[in-house]
């Protein structure tokens, strides 16, 4: 069976659709919502009373250890009232924001002590101290992390198709079924994920680079 | 509460029956991928450009496009090119090949991040570069590379969640049988610690590698001594 360039054609403007209705719009969205949501996780385990951060931390992991697909269908059939596309946005917000809290954590832990000693010596304010002290330093270290996690969730949103929603693999697939023919669309969707993610992955080590070389 | 239990009661070859298929799923899988790893991770350091660029166009590709796109390419696509395959098949061949690229850069990473002086030492005592490879620095690199190894397999379980979509009847399938003979959050609720119960196991089954691995590195007290019951001051107690 040879390669039909006719079929690529045909579906690039359906899968693109796809792409960017769904799989860019979570990616952009989700990803908004963990960065904001992973650093206030990460903050309220420092800052928090004992119990409280004990609890938040076994709500983390369990999070962070369970399918993201099973959350998904989880979360479609207890807000039925939300549609599918709202649902799966918060969850991939909130499930990523369980990773990126790693990363905001290890950020934070990588602060000098000394700049802790600092703020106190200076008897800056708490809010201060996290504001123009800690957070600073903190984020730098951390964006490549969070941009490879956004590269990751990029390449799960297909996972959608277990809630309905019709992202750009399940374009494909509707147009390989209508066919009979996936072989074109789903490495035309493969060569599309790549052309994306690489590039961005590309940035992000080079990021990296700058970033290990000027600390 | 009383029928959900009873339901569950019956419902529990099935979802034993889906657990097997994501245990295996997971076990086949995360075989596969260690030698993809491994494998792939050592060519990626080939001096032959030949070599090195293969490895890397594998690796990126592999990791570039999504699980999901490669799981069909393994279950759709193949077999329109005449490579006819099982459902399983299909599945352990996508697990493998993804998390087997995403574990080459860890191999490749964790190999490149054994200190210098270690190298240099190998070649001051002309030791072969397959005795230096197997001696000085794999056990040194397999210390490192087993946390991030640990998420990838953590990864690869909840990654075995999407098989479903190419017709495997695995735990994530069950448990939407499960739900609908009770109710959604008793199902899920009963489903999502299974899964947790299951990552927990692999992650601790790691830790105790890595415990080991660091021991034979003259780290840390040996696994024995880690997994024995003793007086908490005997833990504690720095001099």
């Amino acid at each position: 069976m040879s390669w039909n360039w006719d079929h690529v054609w045909d579906s690039l403007p359906f899968l693109l659709e796809g792409f960017v209705q769904v799989t860019l719009l979570v990616t952009v969205v989700s990803s908004a919502i963990a960065a904001v949501l992973g650093l206030l996780i990460a903050i309220a385990r420092r800052t928090a009373p004992a119990p409280i951060a004990a609890l938040l931390t076994f709500v983390v992991n369990f999070i962070r250890m369970t399918p993201i697909v099973v959350q998904l269908v989880f979360a479609y059939f207890a807000f039925l009232a939300l549609d599918a596309l709202t649902v799966g946005i918060l969850v991939f917000g909130v499930h990523y924001a369980t990773y990126m809290a790693e990363v905001y954590r290890a950020g934070i832990d990588s602060v000098p002590k000394g700049q802790w000693e600092a703020t106190t010596a200076l008897s800056m304010s708490r809010s201060r101290t996290w504001r123009a002290v800690i957070m600073p330093q903190a984020i730098r270290a951390t964006l490549p992390a969070l941009g490879n996690y956004v590269i990751s969730m990029f390449k799960d949103t297909p996972f959608l198709i277990a809630i309905t929603v019709a992202d750009m693999v399940s374009n494909a697939l509707e147009y390989g079924g209508d066919h009979f023919r996936y072989v074109e669309v789903i490495v035309l969707a493969g060569v599309l994920f790549l052309i994306a993610s690489y590039p961005t992955s590309l940035a992000i080590r080079k990021l990296e680079e700058r970033i290990a070389f000027t600390t | 509460m009383n029928d959900d239990l009873s339901a569950l009661w019956a419902a529990i070859p099935q979802v034993l029956e889906g657990m097997g298929i994501t245990v295996t799923l997971t076990v086949l899988g995360s075989a596969l991928a260690f030698v993809v790893a491994v494998v792939f991770g050592l060519m990626a350091r080939s001096r032959t450009l030949v070599v090195r660029g293969f490895a890397r166009v594998v690796i990126e590709f592999f990791r570039g496009t999504s699980l999901v796109v490669q799981l069909y390419l393994f279950f759709f696509v193949l077999p329109q090119l005449g490579w006819e395959m099982s459902p399983i098949t299909a599945g352990v061949l996508a697990f493998g090949l993804n998390y087997g690229a995403y574990g080459a850069e860890v191999v490749r990473g964790s190999i490149a991040a054994v200190p210098a002086g270690q190298w240099e030492a190998s070649t001051a005592l002309s030791l072969s570069p397959v005795h230096r490879m197997r001696r000085i620095i794999i056990p040194q690199a397999w210390a490192l590379m087993i946390p991030s190894l640990n998420n990838l397999l953590i990864q690869l379980l909840k990654g075995t969640a999407i098989v479903g979509f190419i017709t495997l009847f695995d735990l994530t399938v069950a448990l939407d049988k499960l739900r609908i003979a009770t109710d959604l959050f008793f199902a899920y609720g009963f489903g999502l610690v299974l899964y947790f119960v299951l990552a927990y196991i692999l992650t601790l089954g790691m830790n105790a590698l890595e415990v080991r691995a660091k021991h034979r590195l003259g780290q840390g007290e040996s696994l024995r001594e880690a997994l024995s019951f003793r007086t908490p001051d005997a833990r504690g107690s720095v001099a």
